[in-house]
């Protein structure tokens, strides 16, 4: 049984790829956080006053705040001083016209990533926005999306050219005193990317933005802001990866989703952040995210798919109010900690909207010493007439020393409300691998056949290209070889 | 191409194979009967591989190679197969991607080249006729609700896919109905060649009238207490096993 126990430890053992460092020139502020410091991002942001003045409510928000510590996370005390809150390659000062004028060494980075930026590369029809660090590096087919009425461009090129729509969006769906991170990321937010949809359009190809954490002692604050206007739809997805670092660092984003009337937007998520040592459990992501979407009008849809296998702590819960007739929110999640990696993360469906719909698929992966809750809400409010939700949470155990923990909260204010819960808890039993030993499988293959097809009806959920990206990291994050 | 040797095995400290001694030839059939707990299972498993039994003393060679040193997938893929008392059920993987993966491992071993989908497919569906299996089958997760007779089905099925040369059958036609009894026993003898050897454990008479055994052994609290030819099956089916003294151990 034993040995057993120790060959599946040997084929978890992860190594993790994207630890590596770019060398170039970058400029990053002193540690430490005050109303200079904000004024200072907003300011080498060029922001205009109302995003500095909204920036500021934000961090006088924050310093009235409290961390939460409702989740089953265990850290050390994070030293809000001891970041740096800001921190650019020097190059990118000025404004980046093409990809010439990238720093060839960030778009190394990129490709060792398997990230290409140069869009004859390209996947089919996948635009791709980058942020290293706090800016937004590159965007490729612009062009072709903007034929289309589609602007998808760093969040700071919104600020600029589209203020009307940041304005009346930013905020309106996570504002600055919904939670501590919030907050703290609205006062020092420094990129990340912005969509707007407009009326009746299919966006042409996948959105998509990768993060990647370079400097040291820094935290990266992206903020996500997506609109798909009347009748559009939009499938949008974000990767990221960090190097290996012995020092935590914060990655507190926020994003926020708006559908309109009978609009569709798809968010996916591969995120691979730097999980830490994994003999020691040193270093790593923290990783607390705030991300909520609102389906404003009927018969809007939007649905959260997330593969969440790096981070040292992942701590997110992505939203849906349902407050459109007919809307419908969906989330499906694998959430898999090795190792020492903790996760809380789950949902939260809210129905204020009559028919209004909701489906959560959550796949928890615990191995090594890993902890994994699953924490989800469903509220029905009163007007929600006929409203449904179903939940399924399964937990899979590989190895005896990491645990399995589920949260759910129902709230139900209208009689007529449907509810279903589901939920379930298998190991990888010595016996099944015994079994496909027999038949001639590798314990390895037989782990990473067993684990996808655990996490099967999320990965489905996933656009084809990145499914089978999320399958290759599921193998690499669970055996180190396969793949 | 078997050589059992002294076998002796514990299982947590207690002592269950008391050395067993059987050699299988290319071409034979062998069965195995014998009283519930008496360790026939004990005895498949260590052929398998199971680490949770302990070999305490003797040996067992395949084809001239110490197979206790060879890990459970190494001793599969050198081509020997163990039918389970107990088929285990691994939910969310699908059957048609576990068997073509096996499939594709044997392969490799033998530096064939790998069947893609649709070649495997075609393959898969030729050896499920034999056993009369549905096609739906190949949409399911592996033993993930099968009934029993179904399992046993399915490990028949995966024998005639792998195509091994020792197959050990531990109780295969335990489960099965009357009909499914016979249509096992043919895709058994369909399989059966002069390059294939057979240890199969049963408790019942009436697979060996279709199989028709080269020798029967009657293994008893860890020991092969006599062994005979196939009407020896026969007179364990009318008499039982108490009449049988437990005696020195007789080779095979
Ligand atoms: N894991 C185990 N732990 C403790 N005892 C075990 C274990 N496995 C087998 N045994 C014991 O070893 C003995 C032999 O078991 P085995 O399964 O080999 O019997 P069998 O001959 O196959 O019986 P049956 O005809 O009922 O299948 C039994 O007494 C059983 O309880
Ligand atoms: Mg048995």
């Amino acid at each position: 049984m034993n040995s057993d126990l120790q060959t599946i430890e040997k084929h978890i053992s992860q190594e993790y790829k994207y630890g590596f460092v770019t060398d170039i020139a970058q400029e990053t502020i002193p540690a430490g956080l005050d109303e200079q410091v904000v004024r200072l991002i907003s300011a080498k942001k060029n922001e205009p006053e109302w995003m500095t003045r909204w920036r500021l409510k934000a961090y006088r928000n924050w310093i009235k705040m409290t961390e939460p510590t409702w989740a089953k996370v265990k850290y050390s005390p994070i030293d809000y001083q001891a970041i740096s809150y800001y921190s650019a390659p020097i190059k990118d000062s000025k404004k980046l016209k093409s990809l010439d004028e990238v720093d060839p060494e960030i778009l190394r980075t990129y490709e060792k990533l398997g990230i290409p930026l140069e869009e004859q590369k390209w996947l089919a029809g996948v635009a791709v926005d980058a942020v290293f660090d706090s800016v937004s590096v590159a965007t490729t087919f612009k062009e072709q999306l903007n034929k289309h009425g589609v602007i998808f461009c760093p969040f700071s090129e919104a600020v600029q050219k589209h203020p009307e729509l940041i304005k009346k969006y930013l905020g309106s769906v996570v504002p600055y005193t919904d939670n501590f991170f919030a907050a703290l990321n609205s006062a020092v937010f420094s990129d990340g990317s912005f969509v707007y949809i407009p009326k009746g359009v299919r966006c042409p190809m996948e959105l998509s933005t990768y993060f990647r954490i370079n400097a040291a002692n820094t935290g990266q604050f992206e903020r996500t802001l997506i609109i798909a206007d009347e009748g559009s739809y939009v499938s949008y997805l974000e990767g990221c990866t960090a190097p290996m670092r012995d020092e935590n660092q914060l990655h507190a984003a926020v994003v926020e989703l708006i559908a309109h009337k009978d609009a569709t937007i798809k968010y996916s998520t591969v995120q691979n952040w730097y999980p830490g040592d994994p003999k020691t459990g040193k270093g790593g992501i923290f990783n607390f995210v705030t991300k909520r979407g609102i389906c404003k009008g009927d018969n809007s849809k939007i649905s959260w798919t997330q593969v969440e296998t790096g981070s040292a702590i992942t701590w997110k819960y992505p939203s849906v109010i349902l407050k459109g007739d007919h809307s419908i929110g969906e989330f499906y999640s694998v959430a898999l900690t090795n190792n020492y990696q903790q996760a809380d993360t789950g949902t939260k469906m809210i129905h204020i909207g009559k028919n209004t719909k909701s489906t959560i698929i959550s796949k928890g992966i615990s191995a090594g010493y890993g902890q994994n809750t699953y924490r989800g809400s469903v509220k029905i409010m009163k007007g929600a007439e006929n409203a449904r939700n179903y939940s399924q949470c399964d937990s899979l155990l590989i190895g005896d020393k990491c645990g399995a923990h589920t949260f759910p909260y129902i709230d139900v204010r209208n009689p007529t409300a449907r509810m279903e819960h589901e939920a379930s808890t298998s190991t990888i039993g010595e016996d099944q691998l015994f079994y496909s030993n027999q038949r001639g499988i590798s314990t390895e293959d037989a782990i990473s056949m067993i684990v996808n097809g655990f996490c099967k009806e999320v990965f489905k959920e996933l656009p084809m290209e990145f499914a089978v990206e999320a399958q290759k990291l599921m193998e690499v994050s669970l055996e180190g070889s396969v793949g | 191409m078997l050589e059992i040797k002294n076998l002796h095995v514990s299982v947590e400290g207690k002592p269950i194979l008391k050395g067993i001694n059987l050699t299988v030839n290319a071409g034979e059939l062998h069965a195995i009967m014998g009283p519930n707990g008496s360790g026939k299972t004990t005895l498949a498993q260590v052929i398998a591989g199971r680490d949770m039994y302990e070999v305490t003393d003797g040996e067992i060679i395949f084809d001239g190679k110490n197979l206790l040193k060879m890990t459970p997938e190494a001793r599969a893929l050198e081509g020997v197969f163990m039918s389970f008392q107990y088929p285990v059920v691994i939910p969310g993987v699908n059957i048609t991607y576990f068997l073509k993966t096996a499939v594709n491992a044997m392969r490799k071993h033998k530096g064939l080249e790998e069947l893609d989908a649709i070649d495997f497919l075609t393959f898969i569906k030729e050896k499920m006729r034999l056993v009369r299996m549905d096609e739906s089958y190949l949409s399911r997760s592996v033993n993930d609700g099968f009934s029993g007779g179904e399992k046993k089905r399915n490990e028949i099925l995966q024998m005639l896919v792998l195509e091994p040369r020792m197959s050990v059958l531990d109780e295969t036609d335990s489960g099965l109905d009357i009909d499914a009894v016979r249509i096992v026993a043919n895709g058994l003898n369909n399989f059966r060649s002069k390059e294939r050897g057979f240890l199969v454990i049963t408790h019942y008479q009436r697979i060996l009238g279709y199989i028709d055994p080269d020798y029967v052994h009657v293994l008893k609290n860890g020991r092969i207490i006599k062994s005979g030819g196939k009407n020896l099956a026969l007179e364990l089916e009318e008499k039982g096993y108490s009449w049988l003294v437990e005696e020195q151990p007789i080779e095979a």
